[in-house]
């Protein structure tokens, strides 16, 4: 069943002489614990999808729908609310909060949900412990490489018990050791837990670990295989 | 969780912030030290004006209020003031003649108003018997004694021991005139009080002018504490209703008017700082709130609503705010409460400030009041100031915001 459908999405910026079709009348669905991969050169449209499938850049047409909700019809507080309730979101650029402990950032969200202190505490213990930085709970963004960053980013998007998470480039700015552990984590839980992600990325390592690779190229789907 | 990260926010750039907090701290302590100052010089000049020239509470015919004419007397003036001088609360008593006429000394003349007193009772109302320049506060036995301001005595070119001559009418507005001897020249801090009022006993005085007995023109009444004035009026009107009972801020509303005023031109002034800060603050809240596009966008887009937004940066604002605020409320008091008993030296001002009966020595004076309004105040300008920097903010597309490096 899915959990995503998106239907004749497009997304048209003004450009200086002619419009620009960022995204070009997309159809796709995606189900409950795929692990899929968006990719495509640069400028082919790749985060201008997910940020219109997370709620985060309005389209000009088309539709989203996520457990029959049609996101974009939701007024723009309702909007927030769902994305905090229901969408995680992993960062190329990690975007963790530098004046927060690793725990922080991730029982931030959770405080936003209105959750108790004591299910805040746990989960954000078990949570940094399966991305494995169980021993790192109290240090700030500054004092943690950049892969430990970004999977304190990935345990702060699964905090919210979201229904799939989509990740921008995450492993853009990492080496291939963080790459590969960040990847195992990732696929551990997809497996594991059957957690849905959505990844845009040019990077084949995480190709090769996707189960679902959909192409982009100007803004229109080219192929959607899976493994 | 977002006080704290308000809170720390504010140290994220701690060069900026303690660049605008020592402003802030700088303009406040200054502003409460000026309140202190200009609250010490006001409570001093009004201090000084009962303690040396109204008294409290003064009691008239009122007939007298607007004629000053020497008929207009008031009777039974020893049982009244026996009563008032029971009262509780009451510190003292005084019944005076009040005349307005001539002194003249051997080279020039002055109008001047002549206060007729009963030199020992004088004492409980007034201090007028500790502000010698010069000479003694009257003699035993000896008759027609004069007490003057110093301003007199220059205008008037007399010494300790001159004579002048006192010119009045009397009861039945009949010319007459009396020799009195300097035997004291005072000094207030009022300058226009010293050359214009003179004292002599009330006893030589009754000899010229054949008031009947029993009778004076003014009871002056001091009271025990400031605040006791308005209870001890009413139960004085009740003494005597016929009378006109005021209290000194109906005696002299200047005195009233000049505090209010003082009171608004501090506000005012303090006003002017915070808003010079608000400036400040406005500014590195936008920096703030640029450098941060990214964070902002990424907060709106993991799910923190626009409130939540405003609120992290309104709190911010105010913690920017209220931390120089607080220490500079702080810093202003402790130093205003050191020169409350310790005084500054205003001599070189002196013959401006006592020409508007300012003492020269200043005591300040710093009451809860105004450090409790100026750190509302500077809460106040943190929210001000964190209004456009907010608004800033939440004008943030998340998507964008997420593009910026």
């Amino acid at each position: 069943m899915s959990i995503i459908k998106v239907n004749k999405l497009s997304k048209i910026y003004d450009g200086a002489e002619i419009p620009v079709r960022a995204v070009d009348g997309v159809d796709l669905a995606f189900e409950q614990g795929e692990f899929t991969a968006v990719v495509g050169p640069s400028g082919s449209g790749k985060t201008t999808f997910l940020n219109a499938v997370g709620g985060l850049d309005r389209p000009t047409s088309g539709e989203v729908i996520i457990d029959d909700v049609d996101i974009w019809q939701l007024s723009g507080r309702k909007l927030i609310d769902f994305r905090l309730h229901n969408i995680g979101f992993v960062f190329q650029a990690y975007n963790l909060i530098p004046v927060m402990t690793a725990k922080e950032n991730v029982e931030f969200i959770m405080e936003l949900q209105g959750r108790s202190k004591e299910e805040r505490f746990d989960r954000t213990k078990s949570l940094l412990e399966a991305v494995g930085l169980g021993e790192r709970l109290n240090s700030r963004p500054n004092k943690l490489s950049g892969g430990q960053q970004q999977r304190v980013a990935v345990a702060r998007a699964l905090a919210s018990k979201p229904k799939f998470i989509l990740a921008d480039e995450p492993t853009a700015n990492l080496d291939s050791k963080s790459t590969e552990t960040l990847l195992d984590i990732m696929e551990t839980l997809n497996k594991e837990e059957n957690i849905t992600f959505i990844f845009s990325t040019h990077d084949a390592r995480v190709m090769k670990k996707a189960r679902r690779i959909v192409t982009m190229e100007d803004g229109k789907i080219l192929s959607d295989e899976r493994k | 969780m977002i006080v704290s990260l308000a809170w720390r926010n504010v140290w994220r750039s701690k060069l900026r912030s303690a660049v605008i907090i020592l402003a802030t701290i700088l303009g406040i302590c200054a502003g409460i030290f000026s309140a202190a100052f200009y609250k010490g010089m006001t409570d001093s000049r009004i201090e000084k004006a009962i303690m040396n020239e109204l008294s409290h509470v003064q009691i008239h015919n009122p007939e007298f209020i607007n004629s000053n004419e020497i008929h207009d007397y008031i009777s039974n003036a020893d049982e009244l003031k026996r009563k008032i001088s029971l009262l509780p609360s009451v510190a003292g008593v005084s019944n005076r003649y009040v005349i307005y006429s001539m002194v003249s000394s051997a080279e020039t003349g002055a109008g001047v108003k002549i206060l007729g007193i009963d030199p020992e009772a004088e004492k409980q109302t007034t201090r007028l018997y500790t502000q010698l320049l010069e000479g003694d506060y009257f003699k035993e036995k000896r008759k027609n004694q004069v007490l003057i301001g110093h301003k007199l005595a220059d205008k008037l070119k007399v010494k300790l021991n001159s004579k002048v001559v006192i010119t009045l009418l009397d009861v039945d507005n009949n010319i007459t005139y009396g020799a009195f001897r300097v035997v004291g020249i005072y000094k207030t801090a009022n300058s226009g009080f010293d050359e214009s009022n003179i004292f002599v006993r009330k006893s030589d005085l009754s000899k010229l002018i054949n008031l009947p007995p029993d009778v004076c023109h003014e009871i002056a009444v001091l009271a025990q504490k400031n605040d006791e004035v308005e209870g001890i009026k009413s139960k004085i009107e009740e003494i005597v209703p016929n009378l006109k009972v005021m209290s000194w801020l109906e005696l002299s509303p200047e005195v009233r008017y000049m505090a209010e005023a003082m009171d608004l031109m501090m506000y005012i002034f303090i006003g002017i700082i915070l808003l010079a800060l608000l400036f400040g603050i406005v500014n590195t809240m936008l920096m703030v709130v640029l450098e941060r596009t990214k964070e902002i966008g990424m907060l709106m887009a993991v799910g923190m609503n626009k409130q939540k937004i405003f609120l992290m940066i309104l709190l911010e604002t105010v913690f920017l705010s209220l931390t120089g605020g607080v220490i500079g409320v702080a810093l202003g008091a402790l130093i205003s409460k050191h020169f409350e008993t310790t005084p500054i030296d205003l001599s070189s001002w002196m013959e401006g400030l006592s020409g508007m009966g300012f003492d020269t020595l200043i005591y300040t004076s710093v009451e809860w009041p105004i450090l409790i309004n100026v750190t509302i105040m500077v809460l106040i300008t943190g929210v001000i100031s964190a209004l456009y920097p907010a608004y800033k903010a939440l004008q943030n597309d998340p998507s964008e915001a997420l593009r910026t490096e």
